[in-house]
Order: structure tokens, then C-alpha cells, then sequence
């Protein structure tokens, strides 16, 4: 004790070490050696070794920029998505579900006791071709005769918004709870109508919920494969698929490096742009 | 560059991991891991207590009432070895990517045998790092027992590591309920009332294959050229949406639930579904075969594995398996065992071809499958 009371600028430190720690052994450490392994060349059979070979960064980008920039464009997509659906669900919770509220939560976060594989293969079987939705929709004529929804990007899309669903919407859930209902209150006697007070007053305060639901959701669906491979065709492939099939089937360790830190980059980019745009005082609320 | 150090790392974790197992493992697996199998034959050979064995879904016998392996059962009653038996082998390149690390860093990867397929680059790179034991031949009697055509393959020329487990053909699979008969690759991929409801195989060996024989190609002997015709057709087909997906294993389950008409397949999966609505067949123009290979990875228990493989070479209990799992068994006398239960399946085609049916499978090139712009090329096909 008497240690720490000589040096209570130090506890701080202390309280960040455990954190700081885990990042870098699990984090930073293996970032550094993906980092060195993006710049390998070689060959699987003869051995990769470390020459510096940046062409593996232009390979990456020249050959893959269509899959880069569909998987951008499905988990922004997907993202919308989600932040259309579950803002009016956790706006009805949040002000509506009165002794609900927990229960409606728990909804919310049912589908995840099930693991993510077993969820996605249940769409396959409910998007499937002679599934009930595919023929209720054939039936109601928006989709044709010989119309499918799985192996569609459709698919794709609906399939990472479920999955990424609760990320959205607790998030949405946390920020519009906190809100003072008082300020509402306070915004009706000024006279303002419902839909101004929701614009001016709830919307403003709820934006905090809005990125970190946004991020939280973008950034894991950029680097989704699981959705792409069995709800989608090979023309829905996203970069993940690319990286695993890299990995995995063309054991090309450095080339599957370099694409992981190339798609990093744009998504660092991505949300560096954003958050300007928002004003990073949001991002902490 | 330290390979001395991992090779002796990994004898120390293999003989410590086979201790702790059992005190007969113990020595089995000193004596297997040494590599000294010049000095095999006299040395203490005893077999582990458990064989752990890792194969593909749907290729051993097995009886669904009683969730058993008739013929495992039978192993571990007569010489009283438990089979730990997984069927976690559901692509090559996936399981070769699974295992790939702790091989490369010496260490064991829990098992005494696994099972590769000759048509992709793993199983031939398996031997070229060096990851798997020689078999104990001395174990292996049966040997004698392969049949002729299997006995000097180009990646282990002298059956030194490797001995196949079974043959497959691949041809077409089409829900008869849903479309005319497919007999051509012409139909599956240019056919347009096939229009997405069609998938071919994920590895090029089998698709491709099959597309550079309708092509006219020989598919044993694969140029530049030939290979781009073929995948160029593929291609097309991918992009104008008639092919829905590349699949593995899986295609089994949308082929019976009728989301697919029809598809690339393997031979046995077709017989074993025993769906009377699904039709197999080998293209006019012909099909592939390919033959997937037991084999023991590093660490792994060598005289135990071998054991195995001696039991599983003689032909009654290769009878069994075949009648089972309906692929080409490469036992010889196989086929007079079930002559006499079941003249049917001993005239099958599909297990035991006759040479009609052999002039009709060819074999992929083995130098083809090498060749990493091929492999980068396919990939790229496959929308990743």
C-alpha cells in the first residue's frame, strides 16, 4: 500500500496494465507477425521467407478491389438495415416496454444462444427454393415463376443484418434508455410537436447508440464470409471467402496477409471519414 | 533450418503424449517414430490402446439403429484396440489447413491415420514436407492384396506412405422428378430449364475434369490450353448464373430437398443416398476417378495405423465396407466375398467396374495439379 501511495500517479497505469497487456499479446503481437507474413514471398512447398515484397499489398488491391468494394457495399447495406429496423424496436422498448423491457431484451438476444453457423443454415432452409417464403412471395407475384431468394445477394444481405441484428439495436437500446424523459417533457411545453422534439431532443441524444451500433455492425460484416458462402453464389463472394479460400486452399499465407491489412485499411479509413462527418465527441457520447 | 530441434520435439511430445495414453503405446510409439524401419520386424511392436482415425462422412460400414461400425466393432473385439473414429475429413483443403500448423511446428496432431484424396495438391505435399510415417510394412501383409492398378501411384511411387482407401468415379447426379435425364456436360451447363439449379464440384480436378473430356480434351494430360477452354466454359456458366454454387460433400442435401435439378457428384454418395428419384451416371464423354489415400500423419502411431490397414485389406472386411459405403474398393477378393451374400452388388459398376466402365474414368494429371496459376485461376472462378 505504501508503495502505491507514494506514487499515485502510477495507478492509472496500474488500472490500464491488465487491458494494455491483453491487447498486446493478443492483438498487437499477431498483428506484427501478419504484418511481417504479408510481406513474404515464396511458396508453400519450398518455404515463405521474409523479403519485403509490397507487391503482395498491389496484388491484393489490383486483382481483389471488385470483392473489396462489394463487401463495403453488402455490410453497408446490411447496416442501414439493421439501423432502420432495430431503431423503432429499441425506441419501442426503451419508452414502451415498461415491465417488458427485459423480457423484450432477452428476444433480442435469443437467436444468439444458437451459434452463428446453425443460424445462417436455418435461412438456407427458410429462403430455400421450395421453402415457404420463396412460394408465399411467388404466390403474391413479387417474385417470378422461377424466382429464388436463396443464392441471391438478397440473401447475402438479409442474412448478415439478422445475424448482426442485436449489435445494432442494444447499443440503440443503452443510449435511447438513458435519455432524461424530463427533456421530452420540457420540449412539449416549449411547444414543440412530437415529431420536432423527437428530431431536436431524442434523435440528437440517441446518436451516441447510432455509431456505436453502426461500427459495431460494420465492421465485424465487412470481413463476414459465413453469410456470403451459404446464402450467396460465387458472385456474391466477399472478401473474407477471398481471404479463407487464400488461406486455405491456395496456402498462400503472404497473399491472404496482405488482403486482411489492405481490407483493415479501408475499414480504418472508412470510419475515419465517418467519424469527421459525425463529430468524434459522438463516438463517446 | 531447425529441423533437427522440431524432429526431436516432436518424438519427445508423439512418446510422451502415446505414455500417457497407455505403457504398450509407449513403446509402439518409440519404436514406430524412431524412423529406424529398416530395423523394424523384431522390435517391440504392440499396439495402442485406442486408434485414432479420421476419415470423410459416409465411408465406413455403419448400422443407423444401433449408431455402430459393424466392422470397427470387429477390430476392437478381436484385438482388443478402441477405434476412435471421427468423420471430420469434409474437404482436403480444409483439413489440410486445420492440420498444417502443428505439423509445421513438429508437433502431433492426435492422430494415427487420415485420409487424403489424389485429385488436389495435399495429399502429394503431405509427403513432400514430410509429414507423414512410413508404414510398417511388415504389418501389412494384405498388401499383397492391392489390386494391380493402384500399385505404383507418381506421388508415392512404391506405396511407402500411403494405400488407398477407396476409388470414386465422378460423373453427373440428376433429381429425376425435376428434369429430363442429364447425360452430358453439354446439358448441365448450357441447358437453360437447369438454370440455377445446378452445382459442380469445388476442386477443378473433378469439374474440370469432366468439362475438358466433353471438350474432346485429355484431361490426363492437361495443357494450358485445355485447362483455359475448360474453365472458360465453367466460368461462363458461373457468370450467366446457370451454375449456383461450387459445393463439397453438401450438395446431398439440396439435391434431395430439390432445390438442385442436377449437379457434378461423386459416385457413392449417389448409391448411398438411395433416393429412387436421384440418377447417377458418368457423362457420355466420360468421367473422372480419383482414389482417396489412408495415410499416417506425423506423430502418429505407426504399427497400430498399419494394423489397421492389414484388417482393413482383407477382403472379408473389405467386402463389408464396399457393400456399405458403395465407392471402388482397391481389395482384390473383395468382390468373390459378396459374389457369394450379394451376386447383385458384386456386378455393380460402381464398386467393382468392370473395364467397359474403366476405358470410360480417366485420371487427372498429376503434374496439373501442381501448378499453382491453375489452382489461383480456379480459385478466382469460384468468386474467391
Amino acid at each position: 500500500m505504501g508503495f502505491l501511495h507514494r506514487h499515485r500517479g502510477l495507478t492509472p497505469y496500474l488500472l490500464l496494465a491488465p487491458g494494455i497487456v491483453f491487447l498486446a499479446v493478443f492483438f498487437l503481437v499477431p498483428l506484427g507477425f501478419l504484418g511481417q507474413q504479408s510481406l513474404e514471398s515464396g511458396d508453400f512447398a519450398v518455404g515463405y521467407s521474409f523479403t519485403w515484397a509490397w507487391g503482395n499489398y498491389w496484388d491484393a488491391i489490383h486483382q481483389y478491389h471488385a470483392w473489396l468494394v462489394r463487401s463495403l457495399l453488402y455490410a453497408g447495406l446490411a447496416t442501414l438495415l439493421a439501423l432502420v429496423i432495430s431503431y423503432p424496436l429499441a425506441y419501442w422498448i426503451a419508452f414502451r416496454g415498461g415491465r417488458w423491457k427485459n423480457l423484450l431484451l432477452v428476444m433480442i438476444i435469443a437467436p444468439f444462444f444458437v451459434t452463428y453457423l446453425i443460424r445462417t443454415l436455418a435461412w438456407q432452409t427458410i429462403l430455400a427454393d421450395q421453402g415457404p417464403v420463396v412460394r408465399i412471395l411467388r404466390d403474391v407475384h413479387i417474385l417470378g415463376a422461377n424466382g429464388r431468394l436463396l443464392a441471391t445477394s438478397t440473401a447475402v444481405v438479409a442474412g448478415i443484418t439478422y445475424n448482426f441484428l442485436p449489435f445494432m439495436a442494444l447499443p440503440l437500446y443503452v443510449s435511447l434508455e438513458s435519455i432524461d424523459k424530463r427533456l421530452i417533457e420540457a420540449a412539449e411545453d416549449l411547444y414543440a410537436s412530437s415529431a420536432q422534439a423527437f428530431l431536436r431532443v431524442t434523435l440528437p441524444l440517441s446518436l451516441p447508440g447510432v455509431v456505436a451500433g453502426t461500427l459495431l455492425t460494420f465492421i465485424p460484416a465487412t470481413g463476414d464470409f459465413i453469410n456470403a458462402q451459404l446464402l450467396g453464389t460465387p458472385r456474391q463472394a466477399m472478401i473474407g471467402n477471398v481471404i479463407q479460400s487464400k488461406f486455405f486452399n491456395l496456402l498462400d499465407y503472404p497473399g491472404a496477409a496482405a488482403l486482411s491489412f489492405t481490407l483493415m485499411a479501408a475499414v480504418l479509413i472508412l470510419i475515419a471519414i465517418y467519424a469527421r462527418v459525425i463529430g468524434t465527441e459522438k463516438l463517446t457520447g | 533450418m531447425n529441423h533437427r530441434l522440431t524432429r526431436q520435439e516432436l518424438l519427445r511430445r508423439a512418446a510422451f503424449g502415446a505414455a500417457l495414453a497407455s505403457v504398450p503405446g509407449f513403446a509402439a510409439a518409440c519404436g514406430g517414430s524412431s524412423g529406424s524401419s529398416g530395423a523394424s520386424g523384431t522390435t517391440t511392436q504392440q499396439l495402442a490402446s485406442t486408434l485414432r482415425f479420421s476419415n470423410w462422412p459416409l465411408y465406413m460400414d455403419y448400422v443407423t439403429k444401433t449408431k455402430r461400425y459393424p466392422t470397427l466393432d470387429a477390430f476392437t473385439k478381436k484385438y482388443g484396440v478402441k477405434v476412435d473414429y471421427k468423420e471430420d475429413i469434409n474437404s482436403n483443403s480444409e483439413f489440410f489447413g486445420k492440420i498444417q500448423g502443428p505439423l509445421s511446428r513438429g508437433q502431433s496432431i492426435n492422430r494415427d491415420l487420415i485420409v487424403l484424396t489424389d485429385n488436389e495438391q495435399y495429399l502429394a505435399l503431405m509427403l513432400q514436407k514430410g509429414w507423414a510415417e512410413k508404414l510398417d510394412k511388415d504389418a501389412i501383409p494384405n498388401i499383397k492384396n492391392l489390386v494391380d492398378v493402384q500399385r505404383h501411384p507418381g506421388f508415392d511411387p512404391n506405396r511407402e506412405y500411403t494405400l488407398p482407401w477407396q476409388s470414386g468415379m465422378t460423373g453427373i447426379a440428376y433429381n429425376s422428378k425435376l428434369t429430363k435425364p442429364i447425360l452430358t456436360i453439354d446439358q448441365l451447363l448450357e441447358d437453360k430449364s437447369l438454370k440455377g439449379r445446378v452445382t459442380v464440384l469445388n476442386s477443378w480436378a473433378d469439374t474440370l475434369g469432366l468439362v475438358m473430356l466433353s471438350n474432346g480434351d485429355n484431361p490426363s494430360k492437361i495443357t494450358d490450353e485445355s485447362f483455359k477452354n475448360a474453365l472458360d466454359r465453367v466460368k461462363a456458366a458461373s457468370d450467366s448464373g446457370q451454375i449456383r454454387q461450387f459445393t463439397g460433400n453438401d450438395y446431398t442435401g439440396p439435391l434431395s430437398k430439390g432445390d438442385l435439378k442436377a449437379c457434378v457428384s461423386w459416385s457413392g454418395d449417389i448409391t448411398q443416398l438411395a433416393d429412387p428419384k436421384l440418377k447417377w451416371n458418368a457423362p457420355k464423354e466420360g468421367g473422372m476417378i480419383w482414389t482417396d489415400n489412408m495415410l499416417i500423419p506425423k506423430g502418429g502411431n505407426i504399427y497400430t495405423a498399419s494394423f489397421y490397414m492389414n484388417y482393413a485389406y482383407t477382403p472379408a472386411v473389405a467386402a463389408k465396407i464396399a457393400a456399405y459405403i458403395q465407392y471402388v474398393t482397391p481389395v482384390k477378393g473383395a468382390r468373390e466375398v459378396l459374389a457369394k451374400t450379394d451376386p447383385e452388388l458384386a456386378n455393380n459398376q460402381l464398386i467393382f467396374p468392370d473395364e467397359a466402365t474403366l476405358s470410360r474414368v480417366h485420371l487427372i494429371d498429376p503434374e496439373a495439379l501442381k501448378n499453382q496459376k491453375y489452382n489461383e485461376q480456379w480459385q478466382a472462378v469460384l468468386g474467391a
